[in-house]
C-alpha cells in the first residue's frame, strides 16, 4: 500500500518535470527562431552596405544591377513600399472601419452573422488569387484611366494597367479583412452603458457611434491600423502581378517596384553583389516590420495604462 | 395639496410593458411629484428598473420591447409619435449603476450633452461645466484637473461626474438606476446628500435597493413586486404604516 503510493507520485512528478521541459523547449525554439532570423538579415543584408556604401544603397535612384557599371540606389523602391503602403492604408482603413461600425452597430444581427464569415474567408483567400483577379478585373480598368488622363502626351510611358494604383487598390483590399475584424471586436467591445448615457443625454445613434464609440475603442482600431500597414508592408506576390515592376518615382500611373517584388522578381538570377544587395533589401524591409510592430507594442502599452 | 396637478411631474396610466412574452410591468399607475425624490424599491426583477427607463424611453433600446399605457411628462404623453426623443432626453436626465465617464476629459464629459443639444460658444460651456460640477458636489476636487482624462478619478468621483453631466443638459428630471451600489460607503452618503439638495432644483427618481437609502433620501416611495405596484405613498407612512403585509415583510428584511 505504502510503497503503492510512492510510485504513484512518483509517476506524478515524472509528468511534472517532462510537461515543463517540453513547454520550455517549444517556448525557447520560438525565441530562437526569432533570432537567428535576426542574425541572418542582418548578417547577409550589411555587407553589401560596407561595400557599396549606406549613401549609394539608400539615398540614390539608380537601380542597375548590371555586370559592369552596376548601380544598386533602391531609393525609389523602398520610397515605393512607404507610398504606396500609405496609400493603401488611405484607401483601406476608412472603408474597413465604416463596414466594421456597420456590422458592429447598426446592422441587424443576422445580417451581420452573415457577414462575419464572408470577411473570415477574405482574409483567407492566398494573395496569388487577389493578384490574379488584380490582372485580370482591375488592369484593364486602370489602363482605361490612363489612357485617358495621359492622351496625346509623348512622355508618359503607359504601363498598361500594371502601375502604382492598381498595387494601392489590391493592397487596400487585401488589408481589409485585418483591419475590419479587429476594429470590429474593438469596437463590439465598448461598454454597452457608454452607449446608453450617450443616448440618455439626447444624442442620436450616429452622434453617439462618431462621439463616443469610435474613440472609446480607439486603441484598439490604432492596433488594427498597425497591424493593416504590417499586411500591406510585407505583401509581395499580389502586388507583383499588378504592379508593372521597372524602378520608378512611385507616381500613381507608373511602372513600380516594391521592396518585396524587388526581391521576388530577381532573387531567383542574381548573384554576387546583386545578390548582396538584395538581401539589404531584405533587410530594410525587416526593420520596417519590426518598426511596425515597436509601434503597435506601444500602442498597446499605453491603452493598458 | 398633494392632488393639484401643477406638482404632479410625470404620471403614468395602466402602464403595461411587455419583453418580448414577458409581461414586466402590469397596469402601473403612479404620480410622481415636482421637486421630491421618489424612491422605487423592490427585489430583483421586479420591474422597478424597467419602470425607471420608460420615464425617458430607454427601454427601447432593446429589441422587442412592447409599451401599453401612458407616460405623461407634464401631462404630455410621451409616446405619441411627435416626441422629439432628443428633446425629451433633455428634459428627462439619466445616472445608471456604473458609474460610467466618457473616455474624454473631465471638461469634455461635462461639454458633450450641451455641444449635442447645439451650444457651441466656449464662455457658454464654460459656465455650464462649472454650474454642473458646482450643483453635483464635485467642482472643488476637479476644477484643477479638468483637462485630464476622466477616467483618472475615484470611482466616487466618477459617479458624481455622471451626475454633472447628466445635470448638464439642465433636466428637469433626473433618474437614476441604483446610482450608488458599485461605490464606498463614504461616496455612497455623498451621493446621498446630493439627491437631497438636487430635489429643490429637479425631480429625482431613484431605483435602490437599500431600505435604508430609501428611508434616507426619499419623499415618496413606490414598491414594486413581479412587475406590479404594491404601494405607493409617503416614504415616512409606507415604512411606518405599510397597508400591505408584503410591503411590510420588505421592509422589514423578509425577503428580497
Amino acid at each position: 500500500m505504502n510503497t503503492e503510493m510512492i510510485k504513484v507520485r512518483a509517476h506524478a512528478r515524472a509528468i511534472e518535470i517532462i510537461a515543463q521541459t517540453l513547454f520550455t523547449v517549444c517556448a525557447l525554439f520560438a525565441i530562437f527562431a526569432v533570432a537567428a532570423i535576426t542574425l541572418y538579415m542582418l548578417a547577409n543584408g550589411i555587407p553589401a552596405i560596407c561595400e557599396i556604401g549606406i549613401k549609394d544603397i539608400l539615398f540614390s535612384t539608380i537601380w542597375q544591377p548590371t555586370a559592369q557599371n552596376a548601380e544598386f540606389g533602391i531609393l525609389y523602391i523602398v520610397l515605393t513600399s512607404i507610398v504606396g503602403t500609405m496609400m493603401a492604408v488611405i484607401i483601406g482603413v476608412p472603408i474597413a472601419l465604416l463596414t466594421a461600425v456597420f456590422m458592429a452597430e447598426i446592422a441587424p444581427r443576422k445580417v451581420a452573422a452573415l457577414m462575419k464569415p464572408a470577411v473570415e474567408l477574405l482574409a483567407g483567400i492566398p494573395s496569388v488569387v487577389y493578384g490574379m483577379l488584380g490582372l485580370m478585373i482591375l488592369n484593364p480598368v486602370v489602363y482605361r484611366w490612363e489612357q485617358k488622363l495621359y492622351r496625346g502626351s509623348e512622355t508618359h510611358q503607359f504601363t498598361g494597367g500594371s502601375n502604382l494604383l492598381s498595387a494601392v487598390l489590391v493592397l487596400a483590399v487585401m488589408i481589409l479583412p485585418t483591419v475590419l475584424s479587429v476594429s470590429e471586436s474593438a469596437i463590439r467591445e465598448v461598454p454597452q452603458e457608454l452607449r446608453a448615457s450617450s443616448l440618455a443625454l439626447g444624442a442620436s445613434r450616429v452622434q453617439t457611434i462618431f462621439k463616443v464609440v469610435i474613440p472609446a475603442a480607439k486603441p484598439g482600431i490604432l492596433t488594427a491600423i498597425v497591424l493593416g500597414v504590417g499586411r500591406a508592408v510585407g505583401e509581395a506576390m499580389a502586388i507583383s502581378l499588378v504592379s508593372g515592376g521597372c524602378v520608378n518615382v512611385p507616381l500613381p500611373f507608373d511602372s513600380v517596384r516594391f521592396l518585396t517584388t524587388a526581391i521576388v522578381s530577381e532573387m531567383g538570377y542574381a548573384n554576387g553583389r546583386h545578390r548582396q544587395v538584395l538581401f539589404t533589401i531584405g533587410l530594410v524591409l525587416f526593420i520596417f516590420i519590426m518598426l511596425v510592430n515597436l509601434t503597435l507594442n506601444h500602442i498597446l502599452r499605453r491603452g493598458k495604462e | 395639496m398633494r392632488t393639484k396637478i401643477s406638482d404632479i411631474k410625470i404620471r403614468t396610466e395602466r402602464l403595461n410593458i411587455y419583453y418580448g412574452t414577458v409581461h414586466a410591468l402590469k397596469d402601473i399607475t403612479v404620480r410622481i411629484y415636482a421637486n421630491k425624490v421618489t424612491a422605487l424599491i423592490g427585489p430583483s426583477g421586479c420591474g422597478k428598473s424597467t419602470f425607471l427607463k420608460s420615464l425617458n424611453r430607454m427601454n427601447e433600446l432593446t429589441g422587442g420591447v412592447r409599451t401599453e399605457g401612458g407616460v405623461y411628462l407634464d401631462e404630455k404623453d410621451i409616446y405619441s409619435p411627435q416626441v422629439d426623443m432628443a428633446k425629451l432626453r433633455g428634459r428627462v436626465g439619466m445616472v445608471f449603476q456604473q458609474p460610467n465617464p466618457f473616455p474624454m476629459s473631465v471638461y469634455d464629459n461635462i461639454a458633450y450633452g450641451p455641444r449635442i443639444h447645439g451650444i457651441r460658444k466656449k464662455s457658454e460651456l464654460d459656465a455650464i461645466v462649472e454650474d454642473s460640477l458646482r450643483s453635483a458636489a464635485i467642482w472643488e476636487e476637479v476644477k484643477n484637473r479638468l483637462g485630464q482624462s476622466a477616467l483618472s478619478l475615484s470611482g466616487g468621483q466618477q459617479q458624481r461626474l455622471c451626475i454633472a453631466r447628466a445635470l448638464a443638459i439642465q433636466p428637469e428630471v433626473i433618474l437614476m438606476d441604483e446610482p450608488t451600489s458599485a461605490l464606498d460607503p463614504a461616496s455612497t452618503l455623498k451621493t446621498e446628500e446630493l439627491m437631497k439638495i438636487l430635489r429643490t432644483k429637479y425631480t429625482v427618481v431613484v431605483v435602490t435597493h437599500n431600505m435604508q437609502q430609501a428611508a434616507r433620501v426619499s419623499d415618496d416611495t413606490v414598491f414594486f413586486l413581479n412587475g406590479e405596484l404594491v404601494e405607493a405613498g409617503k416614504t415616512k407612512e409606507l415604512f411606518a404604516y405599510p397597508r400591505d403585509s408584503r410591503t411590510r415583510d420588505y421592509i422589514n428584511g423578509r425577503f428580497g
